[in-house]
């Protein structure tokens, strides 16, 4: 469980979000990434390597050049993850829809 | 699939956003909350106390088929602004959860929508993540149990 929580934290944070949303359209350079943002490229560069380390980012060597990259079956576990508890609230918000509706219609 | 429910938890944070949009006018929304026998149709629980008044309490009361209760929860209701607040406390019985506070707070989009924010404040960063966690947990578990029915028929 305690890797599953590194994911969780890591993706908790907005700055890494973006990043990931970033590099999910195509791999990027570190310098790429941290043009879209407003916060030093040491700040980034961080951010990256906590991505990374959860292996939710993957670097690969293109010439001089490291590129980095989704790693699709990361963000899969990721989204099992979080899914289970968001999932519990819409089921249950559903049915209070559902039975808000009834009680609605016959009034 | 549409996702009407959202979860926002920031890292670092012991609070947790729960937001959500309804098709209905938010004086529906908000009866869904306070009417004993309305909420135990939705939360599939019993309601064994619902004092919807500041300094009021409540007692939910969830059994299985069987009639077994597994579980328990109970709170203090703080302030109560109808079809706008409600402030409350939430604390599962016999488990090590911390008691958690609760702002909800109804909204009116439209004359036939209607928008719910659950804040959620925990004592701990800690406790957040492992109630986050919990649904998984169970949803493994409940895998676990469903595979050993399976294979308690193949034998």
């Amino acid at each position: 469980m305690e890797l599953r929580r590194d994911v969780f934290q890591a993706i908790a944070d907005p700055t890494r979000r973006a990043i990931i949303t970033l590099v999910a359209l195509q791999a990027m350079t570190p310098s790429a990434i941290a043009e879209n943002f407003t916060s030093s490229r040491q700040t980034i560069s961080k951010h990256i390597q906590i991505l990374t380390e959860c292996e939710i980012l993957r670097q690969e060597q293109n010439g001089r050049e490291i590129y980095y990259q989704l790693n699709p079956k990361k963000m899969k576990a990721i989204a099992d993850f979080i899914e289970p508890f968001r999932n519990l609230w819409d089921d249950r918000f559903n049915k209070l829809e559902a039975v808000m509706k009834k009680h609605q219609s016959e009034q | 699939m549409e996702r009407k429910t959202k979860i926002h938890a920031e890292e670092g944070k012991q609070e947790l956003l729960i937001t959500r949009e309804f098709d209905l006018p938010v004086a529906l929304l908000f009866k869904a909350y306070v009417v004993p026998e309305i909420v135990e149709q939705w939360m599939g629980t019993k309601v064994l106390k619902l004092e919807n008044r500041k300094h009021g309490s409540w007692r939910f009361e969830t059994s299985d088929a069987q009639g077994n209760v597994v579980f328990q929860s109970n709170g203090v209701i703080h302030d109560v602004v109808p079809n706008q607040k409600i402030t409350r406390t939430f604390e599962m019985d016999n488990t090590p959860f911390a008691t958690q506070l609760e702002f909800l707070e109804f909204e009116e989009l439209t004359s036939d929508t209607s928008k719910l924010t659950m804040h959620i404040v925990f004592r701990s960063v800690a406790d957040r993540d492992q109630l986050l966690q919990l649904p998984f947990a169970q949803g493994i578990n409940m895998a676990h149990n469903r595979l050993q029915e399976v294979v308690a028929q193949l034998n």
